[in-house]
Parts: C-alpha cells; structure tokens; sequence
C-alpha cells in the first residue's frame, strides 16, 4: 500500500461552540479516488476547505503530501486542482483569460501556461469559447471552465465540492467523463456529492458523513453488501395508507423503510416479496425492484434519506 | 531534477518503488512549486488586476484628462477671475488662486481613484464575484491578495497623477522646480484614505448602503473642509479638526509645499508624511488581518 496523499486524523473544525467538523479520519492513496457524502451541512465542504489548506483546522492532524498544511499552505496548494462549489470565475475577464490568470498564480511562465490553457479549453471542450464573457456561458460550461482552471498547474490532487450539483444530465455526464479521464490519468481525486449515482460513478472508495462525524467507510459494493440487501422493493399504497400498510407487512423482507411517499423493502429477491404482498391481498399502486444504491446505505445509517 | 522525477533507481542503483519514495517526490515538488508565488504572489495578483482594468482603460485615461482639464478650467481659470479680482493674485497664501487650488484638485483626485477602487473592487473579490476566494485556492496567501491589490491600485493612481501634473504645467501651475513631486503627496494621501477604506470595506459582509455613506457622509465632505478651495483657517477653530484628520488635507498641504514653496514650519510638513504614512501602514496592516481571517474561516 502507498504511502498516503493525505492523512486526516481526528480533524475538527469548530466555530465558535459549533462542530461543523466533529474528528474525522481518513487517508487517501496515491491516484485513488476518494468520496465524501453526506447531505448538506454534513461538513463535507468544511473537511475539503482544510484539506484545501485554506481553512484552518481547531484540532487534529492533517498532511497533504507529507505536509502540514498550517505551515506549508503554498506548498500544498500549489500540488492542488481546487474545483469549489460555487464557480468563483471573474465574471469580470474572458474565458481565456481566467485560465491566464489563474496559472500565473502558480508562478508558471507566461508562455507554458498559455499552451495549457489551449490544451484545457480543448479538454473541456470550451475552444470556441475562448473570447467569451464568462457570464454568456451555461451551468455547464461554467463548471467545466472551473474544472479546466483547476487543472492549470498539472496537480496531483483535484478536490471537487459537489462538482456536478445544478447541472442537467447531459452536462453531469460530460463533466463525469472528463474527470474520470483524469482519474485514468492516475490523478488523485477527492469529491465531496450528495449524489448517490455521482459517488458510484466516481470513487473507489468513500466514507458516508453526516452531522460532522464519519458513519462509514468501504467501497460503494462493500457499502451496500454491508448495510443493504441485494435488492429493493418499492412499494406505493397512497401517501395516507403507506403507514397503515406497512404494519401487514412484517415478515416480509429483511428490512422495510416507511418513508412518506413510499415503502421500501430489502431482500435479495424484489420480485418474490412482491408475489408474497399479492399474494397476502394488497395491491400496491406501484411498484418497482431495483438494485440497492448508496441512497439506501444512507438511510439504513441515518434513518433519514440524503436529499431532504 | 531527482525531485519530480517518477520513482526509480535510488542512489545505489537499487530499484526504489517503496512508497515513501513516491510521497517524497511530492513533496519535494511541492516546496520547489510553492518558491515563486512565495516571492512574486502579491504581483501576480497585479497582473491579475492589471487584465482587469485594462477593460475600462478608455474611462480611466478619458477621466484621467477630462477630469483635470474641467477642474483646472473652472476652479483655476473660471472661479480663480472672481477670487483673483477681488482678494488680489497673491492674497491665498501669497500665490494666483490657480496656483493654490491646482496642487489640491490633484491630491482629491487620487482620492476619488483610491475610494472607487477599494471599495467596490474589494466587496467584489470577497462577495459578490468572489475572485478572492478562488485566488486564496492558490499558492497565494491572503495578504498577498491585499498586496496586490494595493500595488495595483498604487500603479493605476500613479498614471492618474502623472497626467493630472503634466495638465497643472501645461496650466502654468506649477512655479516650483520640486513641484513634480507632488504626484507623490498626491499618491501617499490616496493610499492612506484607500488602506483605511480597503481594511474597512473588507469588514462588511453584505452592502447594505454602507459603502454609499461612506460616499456621501466621508468623501464628499473631506472634500469640501480639507482646506481644497480655501485655506482651512479660514474656519473657526472648533471646525479645523476635520481638516487635521482627513488625509486629503494633509496631502493637499504637502503637494502645496512641492508646488510653490507654500511656507510651512517645517515640523508640520513632518507631521504631514509621518500621519499619511502612520494611515497607510494601520489600513493595510489591518486589510491583511481581515483577509487571514476572512479567508481562512
């Protein structure tokens, strides 16, 4: 096993009397891809501020390439792509520009970074777009030029704050394949989504944050073998007869999750449950088997479901 | 250079694929990365500032000639026949009221530069287009941002100056052969309101007409009561305050002693640079605080 990229151990951040990071440990290998999910206010951006080395922690160890990040600060940055959750573009310059602009903070020459920034606007697929005001560009774009500029310096580590939230499908799919070209390329990524399918998508490995503090760590596989069954059965008897039904329902499945719409049962076989709920005189409205997903890991460790 | 090369043969030639060997060589690279930002970051955020600017060159050199000419025109030309008619051509402070009021339009231009681009530009970078923020991403460190904007600013001002002195000697002015160096009493009252201005400015978290009081209660009426049109003695002395704070009037009074050899005590020609200096260093000591703080939350 390499020696890690980053290594966080019991890391918090405290403001004032509240823990928005609450000891939280981890490490990520070198070229590995690492996620943090978790819902909103998990202290998810929190964690990747400081590994960031821009906030500082309140407690706890942290090293980013071997480096103390209240004491390295431009050291580490300068090793980091940065792709924040809100795009913080200068709306004030062209496309191009930004990219100009931005590589020079690395002390890079002039020269080298105008060569990268026509290599990146073609790995973004922003060519045409190079004497565009920022502000002409779509959500997408917006996040693939902040993707584009993160990458700038070459980094060998590419922290991503809920990259894809706010974009359409087609533009979450776009960014998935440019960075998991990257993560190809061995670059190390850290993302933080409430995603479910971002997360499966994307990382190798991923701990569930919530409330600060880490619930669980594995594979997304590992995850769901662990805290989930093979399948789901979703079940819909009509949001005021959900509660009512499910009480008929013991017995059936490993496990059943009655949330406000829905009734969710866990077994290895969705089709025979189904069979075992008609059979027992109750007609769902609808139903649908699918396989387990990271939105039931979460809601198995937290009783509560990620997007609220 | 061993440092960022991929993990290899080691000093014995032995085959070093050991991790560490790896995790070094990123850290080596790091440190030899992080050499020039160090050094350069405060001016790579100039340049940053510079391509910025450089989109309203046009209104900068418009304003930078305009302004200076209208000025000069109607105080110095228009209002100087009245004062000159009526108090005689060497009744203010023994020179043409042209002469007086020349080195003063000066000093508040630089003003008028430093309180539009450290207020608006600073609550942009923190807030509302929040380019600090992606900057403090970087290698840079927070009190490099505020370098460079102060370099930036200082260099912008600097151009102003320059074109508002060459306009005093086309105006026949400027008597004094030290009198070009009042673009620098101009530059030091500019930096010292713009440092204070910039630190407080990066205080607000939100704009809600803060910036705006500052316009009208602050700027406006430091150019009226800093001794810009009349001597400040002319008011009673329970008014004169305001001109011993504002760093207009100190400015104005210190390009005075450039232009004309406006007699002074020297002790109080002192007290000028060593308050606009004491200024400049409080604001931008404390913007660079803020900036730590802020960005680092």
């Amino acid at each position: 096993m390499p020696a890690p990229v980053i290594v966080a151990r019991d890391l918090v951040k405290r403001y004032g009397e509240f823990a928005a990071v609450d000891g939280i440990s981890f490490e990520v290998a070198p070229g590995e891809s690492f996620g943090l999910l978790g819902p909103n206010g998990a202290g998810k951006s929190t964690t990747m501020r400081m590994v960031g080395a821009v906030s500082t922690r309140t407690a706890g160890e942290l090293s980013i390439l071997g480096l103390d990040p209240d004491a390295f600060g431009p050291e580490i940055r300068s090793q980091l792509g940065v792709v924040p959750q809100s795009d913080n573009l200068d709306t004030e310059l062209r496309v191009r520009e930004n990219l100009l602009v931005y590589g020079r903070y690395f002390g890079l020459p002039a020269k080298v970074v105008a060569k990268r920034a026509d290599e990146l606007l073609a790995f973004a697929q922003l060519e045409e777009k190079g004497k565009a005001k920022v502000d002409a560009l779509s959500g997408g774009m917006k996040r693939r030029l902040t993707i584009a500029r993160a990458l700038i310096n070459d980094p060998s580590v590419l922290l991503l704050d809920e990259p894809t939230t706010g974009l359409d499908p087609q533009a979450r799919h776009i960014l998935w394949d440019r960075l998991f070209r990257l993560k190809e390329q061995g670059t190390t990524l850290l993302l933080t989504t409430h995603y479910m399918d971002e997360a499966e998508q994307l990382c190798d490995r991923l701990v569930v944050v919530d409330k600060g503090a880490i619930m669980a760590e594995g594979t997304p596989a590992e995850l769901i073998r662990r805290y989930s069954s093979r399948e789901v059965l979703e079940v819909r008897f009509g949001s005021d007869r959900n509660v009512g039904v499910a009480e008929r329902l013991s017995g059936i499945g490993e496990r059943t999750e009655v949330l406000p719409d829905r009734i969710l049962i866990y077994s290895d076989n969705g089709e025979a449950e189904l069979e075992r709920i008609t059979d027992a005189g109750l007609h769902p409205i609808t139903s649908l088997v699918r396989r387990s997903s990271l939105e039931d890991v979460f809601l198995r460790l937290t009783g509560r479901s990620l997007i609220e | 250079m061993s440092a960022t090369a991929p993990a290899g043969r080691g000093p014995k030639g032995r085959l070093e694929t050991g991790p560490t060997d790896v995790a070094s060589a990123g850290t080596a690279r790091a440190l030899a990365a992080a050499r020039m930002p160090r050094r350069w970051g405060a001016w790579y955020v100039a340049l940053h500032r510079f391509r910025v600017m450089k989109s309203y060159t046009g209104t900068v050199v418009v304003a930078g000639i305009g302004n200076p000419l209208i000025y000069l025109y109607a105080l110095g030309v228009g209002l100087a026949t009245i004062v000159d008619a009526n108090v005689g051509d060497r009744a203010v402070g023994g020179v043409s009221y042209l002469v007086f009021v020349a080195p003063a339009l000066l000093a508040s231009a630089a003003i008028t530069v430093s309180s539009e681009e450290f207020t608006y530009p600073i609550m942009l970078g923190y807030k509302w287009n929040p380019t600090f923020t992606g900057m403090s991403a970087s290698p840079l460190r927070p009190t490099q941002i505020v370098d460079g904007v102060v370099i930036s600013v200082s260099i912008r001002m600097l151009v102003n100056l320059v074109l508002f002195f060459l306009l005093i000697v086309v105006f026949g002015a400027a008597p004094s052969p030290a009198a070009f160096l009042m673009i620098f009493a101009g530059l030091l009252g500019g930096l010292a309101f713009g440092a204070v201005l910039m630190a407080y400015t990066s205080t607000l978290e939100e704009d809600t007409g803060q910036l705006a009081m500052v316009m009208r209660f602050i700027v406006l009426p430091m150019t009226l009561f800093s001794g810009t049109f009349f001597p400040l003695s002319i008011f009673p002395v329970w008014l004169q305050w305001i001109g011993w704070i504002s760093p207009l009037w100190h400015s104005t009074e210190l390009a005075r002693v450039f232009s004309y050899g406006y007699g002074e005590p020297i002790w109080l020609t002192i007290v000028h640079v060593a308050y606009l200096l004491a200024l400049t260093v409080v604001g931008w000591v404390w913007a660079r605080r803020i900036a730590i703080r802020r960005l680092g939350r």
